[in-house]
């Protein structure tokens, strides 16, 4: 066997197979066993990225196209944007697609398993930017197939044809649906080099906007979620956990729930030791079983259940706070020092002017629309789960482990889901379906009611800042220090001790760069909380740090806040190296975002209404985000009166869907900035549903928001989370203007009565 | 197989009438036979699986299962179904018209794509819809009265919906 064969052999392959009824059916890996292969295209020519494999795509003799979409949605859109990648170079009809949820699968190729499709997860904005070359390939494939099936059929050369809307046409007038044709290309031998790609001004759906795939059912209520389900006709089990932060059940009494009608059994639940975080329950608890959700919760009413502390029984939110000034405020040597750059000691020596402030940002739960739930039935061969994941083949190998089942065995859906923002990236609610599935010796539905979803939740660490600056006399900025104290979101995680730092801070994080003499370091903090990964993760505390900030020096120096900003971005374009998820930054995309945020706004203009402007940059994940507030508070009444965000994320597949997730997560940063907090007193949550734990509703929300996108011809990349960081702290910054009121801690609606 | 003699029964005892909870939903009859204090949250979900009317807090807070009763709006997490003896339910799968049209507002949704995860929107679309029948030209402070919570955060689109669907009435009366 020859090198290159060996090496084919070992690598994945893009089949091309015939069907069902005359289908063509361009899969990955794994065929079903009625559908004979008729050839192997190497994986070369996916594109580049091997790890990220896998989309699926069913044209029926009718016309109708099937396409699977690998990735859960929680709202990304991703069940649109991807499918419409694979269209596009498919020159497919757009009305005539289906698309289809892909749950995991694990095939057995020689002995080892492999995923079927590739990387499944939803999250950190990587699925665009992962499925950028696979998908169209997939598409491109299925096309030169088509075409290949019309030459014969008609005798006219390819180069004369024409793709478009799902038939192919020939000068001569005659022309042919894809359903006719999918039988003879399926027997088509695959080509040779890679077929070519469509050029962007080819471009028929990539950058055109659509609407969610889900739109109709989901007006009309016909969607069904995981919580709508009832496969293998459920018990409801309703879950409560222990209320402490670190506890375990100390005595429960049964018998009056039990008596509830309806209510069938009654499960203590404890996560395993050895366990990390996100692969088995977060706390012990205990569930009520019931044939509907109602009696389960008259049950939980009736149960009597004590629980004990067994440590942090003093743990407190605000003593976590005092701790990390006080570290902050002493001389205490870093967990990490994270960059260093110049001299800033001297820079701060010599300074003209020194400023400094200290932030304040509390936990903040996820509280998705959807809690958590998960249907378990687990027998001796076989398991059947409908689980609300961002992480399916997390869940597959989890629900693996507690069942000893094969992945062969295990079935996983993943229908539609009512959120995610990185809290269904950890399986914890999945464990609990699937024990107690088991240790019920039925189907499981599991019901977390919002309590129990505040209260138990990988949170996003709290953090408190302390920025310095030092400027010379002509209010340059010279030194740069970002101190910051937190409980790192990998502790728990199986991450060494030396790495727990980098969930928390990005080591090139601007200015880095722009500063001569630049200083981060980072001090651990201890909490019990369990903590979590978010949209936008860290860079939603720090950006909201370092951007108010920023305002303070202009406040403090007489300059206007966006001339200062474009001040320290500089006139001239640099690319400055960036170790983090992205890349290198070019400042003069940054620049760009940043004044048409600003122009849009109309920032030059004095307001004499009383209403105050802020702006606000970030990069992150490979895009640049600018926002711009104006904003007004009357008789302690704050109103959003118009929101600008640009971005540049590189081309926009879907640019309804960008537009979308933009919005969403501008609204994300609005909430969370002006009223969300989780503490924690005497080792206990404070908060319980959404009358503590306060959500924007439409009073807080933008009365006129516009996106603007730059037109860019760049890889794209994800959107889910690059307009969360700027959105509060240009809120905030807003805000001062508006008020003259400073905030320094979040929330921030409390802390402005406080102060007005 | 022995074939008994149909012969008519001297008299017919009707069984007795079950006790129950009448109430139209969506325009047909239904009647509850179960525990008069079960929230129509869970009739509606686990015991019809008319499951458009989505949970989100059970207690009052989210706007998630939001219905309409007798034409206003209300929350079924916290509508016994002893309450609703007599009354007409309109729940997301009942909004659309009887022909198979979609009401505006649904037209509206989809036509400004005020969709995210969408677990909320049914509840949004209910509240949007009572709005209107009691404000069909609403303002920004009637729109900024509703209490619905979307996590995701499409508020932004769903103003604009609302406004595009009162037009699109307003100029259909
Ligand atoms: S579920 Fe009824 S208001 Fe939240
Ligand atoms: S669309 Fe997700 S909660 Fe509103």
């Amino acid at each position: 066997m020859s090198d290159s064969i060996l090496r084919l052999s070992r690598r994945r392959f893009l089949q091309v197979m015939a069907g069902t009824a005359g289908a063509l059916v361009i899969g990955i890996g794994e065929v079903r066993a009625q559908d004979a292969p008729s050839a192997d295209v190497p994986l070369a020519m996916l594109g580049d990225d091997v790890t990220a494999l896998g989309p699926f795509l069913r044209i029926e003799p009718d016309g109708r196209t099937l396409i699977g979409a690998r990735d859960p949605d929680c709202g990304e859109g991703t069940r649109t944007s991807l499918p419409r990648i694979i269209a596009d170079e498919l020159d497919a009809d757009w009305r005539q697609v289906i698309v289809l949820p892909l749950g995991p699968k694990v095939v057995n190729e020689n002995g080892n398993a492999r995923w079927r499709y590739g990387r499944q997860l939803s999250g950190e904005s990587a699925s665009i930017p992962a499925a950028w070359n696979d998908l169209r390939q997939a598409g491109a494939l299925a096309r030169w197939l088509l075409l290949q099936a019309a030459v014969r059929r008609s005798g006219v050369a390819a180069s004369q044809l024409r793709c478009r809307d799902g038939r192919i046409s020939a000068p001569n007038g005659k022309s042919y649906s894809y359903g006719e044709l999918v039988k003879d290309a399926a027997q088509q031998a695959p080509p040779q080099t890679p077929p070519p790609l469509k050029v962007p001004a080819d471009y028929r759906y990539i950058g055109h906007g659509a609407g969610d795939v889900d739109a109709h059912a989901i007006v009309t209520g016909q969607q069904r979620y995981s919580s709508d389900r009832f496969d293998g006709d459920p018990l409801i089990a309703v879950v409560l956990h222990c209320p402490y932060v670190q506890g375990k059940l100390d005595r429960i009494d049964t018998e009056a729930a039990l008596k509830v009608p309806g209510v069938k059994q009654v499960l203590p639940l404890e996560p395993e030791p050895h366990q990390t975080l996100g692969n088995t329950p977060l706390a012990p608890s205990v569930a009520v079983l019931a044939v509907d959700t109602w009696s389960a919760l008259r049950g939980r009413d009736a149960l009597k259940v004590m629980w004990k502390q067994t440590g942090r029984e003093d743990e407190s939110t605000e003593a976590l706070f005092k701790q990390a000034h006080a570290l902050l405020d002493s001389d205490a040597e870093p967990t990490t020092h994270v960059r260093s750059d110049g001299d800033i000691d001297a820079a701060f020596k010599h300074a003209r002017t020194k400023i400094e402030q200290v932030y304040v940002q509390p936990f903040v739960a996820h509280a998705l629309a959807e809690t958590m739930t998960c249907i378990a039935r687990v027998e001796n061969d076989q398991a059947h789960l409908v689980i609300p994941t961002q992480a399916p083949q997390q869940a597959l190998s989890l629900v693996q482990r507690l069942t000893g089942l094969t992945p062969q065995q295990i079935t996983i859906e993943v229908p539609r889901v009512g959120g995610g923002f990185g809290r269904r990236i950890d399986q914890d609610f999945v464990a609990e379906a699937v024990m107690l599935a088991k240790a019920a010796g039925q189907p499981v539905k599991l019901y977390w009611s919002r309590e129990q979803d505040l209260r138990n939740d990988p949170y996003r660490p709290a953090a408190v800042h302390k920025l310095s600056a030092a400027l010379d006399r002509h209010h340059r900025i010279i030194g740069w220090r970002m101190h910051k104290a937190s409980p790192s979101m990998l502790t728990g995680r199986g991450v060494s001790a030396d790495r727990l730092w980098t969930s928390e801070m990005e080591r090139d994080a601007l200015p880095a760069g722009l500063v001569e003499n630049y200083q981060s370091s980072w001090w651990g903090l201890d909490s019990g909380l369990p903590r979590g990964e978010t949209r936008a993760d860290a860079h939603t505390v720090n950006t909201f740090a370092e951007q108010a900030f920023l305002d303070e020096i202009a406040k403090a120096t007489r300059q206007d806040p966006l001339d200062l900003r474009l001040k320290l971005l500089g006139d001239s374009d640099r690319s400055l190296p960036y170790s983090g998820r992205g890349g290198a930054i070019d400042t003069a995309r940054l620049r760009k975002v940043l004044t048409l945020a600003a122009d849009a706004i109309d920032w030059k203009k004095h307001r004499t209404n009383g209403h105050g402007l802020g702006i606000a940059y970030a990069y992150i994940y490979g895009a640049y985000c600018a926002h711009a507030f104006e904003v007004s508070v009357r008789s302690a009444k704050l109103v959003i009166h118009r929101v600008v965000c640009a971005v540049d994320v590189g081309r926009a597949v879907n640019p309804t869907g960008l537009e979308a997730q933009v919005i969403g997560a501008t609204m994300d940063g609005i909430s969370t900035t002006l009223g969300q907090a989780i503490s924690v007193d005497q080792g206990q949550v404070q908060q319980h549903n959404f009358k503590d734990y306060p959500m924007s509703r439409m009073a807080h929300s933008p009365r006129d928001m516009q996106v603007i996108v730059v037109p860019s011809e760049a890889a794209p990349m994800g959107a889910t989370g690059i307009a969360m960081p700027s959105a509060g702290p240009a809120l905030a910054n807003a805000v001062y203007a508006a008020t003259t009121v400073r905030i320094h801690r979040l929330p921030l609606l409390p802390e402005l009565m406080r102060l007005l | 197989m022995l074939q008994a003699k149909q012969t008519p029964p001297e008299s017919i005892t009707p069984e007795a009438p079950r006790k129950g909870i009448d109430l139209t939903l969506n325009g047909e009859h239904f009647r509850h036979t179960g525990d008069p204090k079960m929230t129509l949250l869970w009739y509606l979900r686990d015991v019809l699986h008319l499951t458009g009317t989505k949970y989100g807090c059970d207690s009052d807070q989210c706007g998630a299962c939001t219905v309409m009763i007798d034409g206003k709006r209300a929350l079924a997490c916290e509508t016994p179904m002893a309450k609703l003896a007599g009354s007409e339910v309109t729940t997301v799968e009942g909004l659309a018209g009887e022909n198979g049209g979609l009401h505006p507002l649904q037209q509206a949704w989809i036509d400004e794509d005020a969709i995210l995860c969408g677990y909320c929107q049914p509840g949004q679309l209910m509240a949007a819809a009572a709005l209107l029948k009691i404000k069909p030209n609403p303002s920004d402070a009637d729109i900024e009265s509703l209490p619905n919570i979307c996590r995701c955060g499409s508020y932004v689109r769903v103003r604009r919906a609302i406004k595009r669907a009162a037009k699109a009435m307003q100029g259909d009366a």
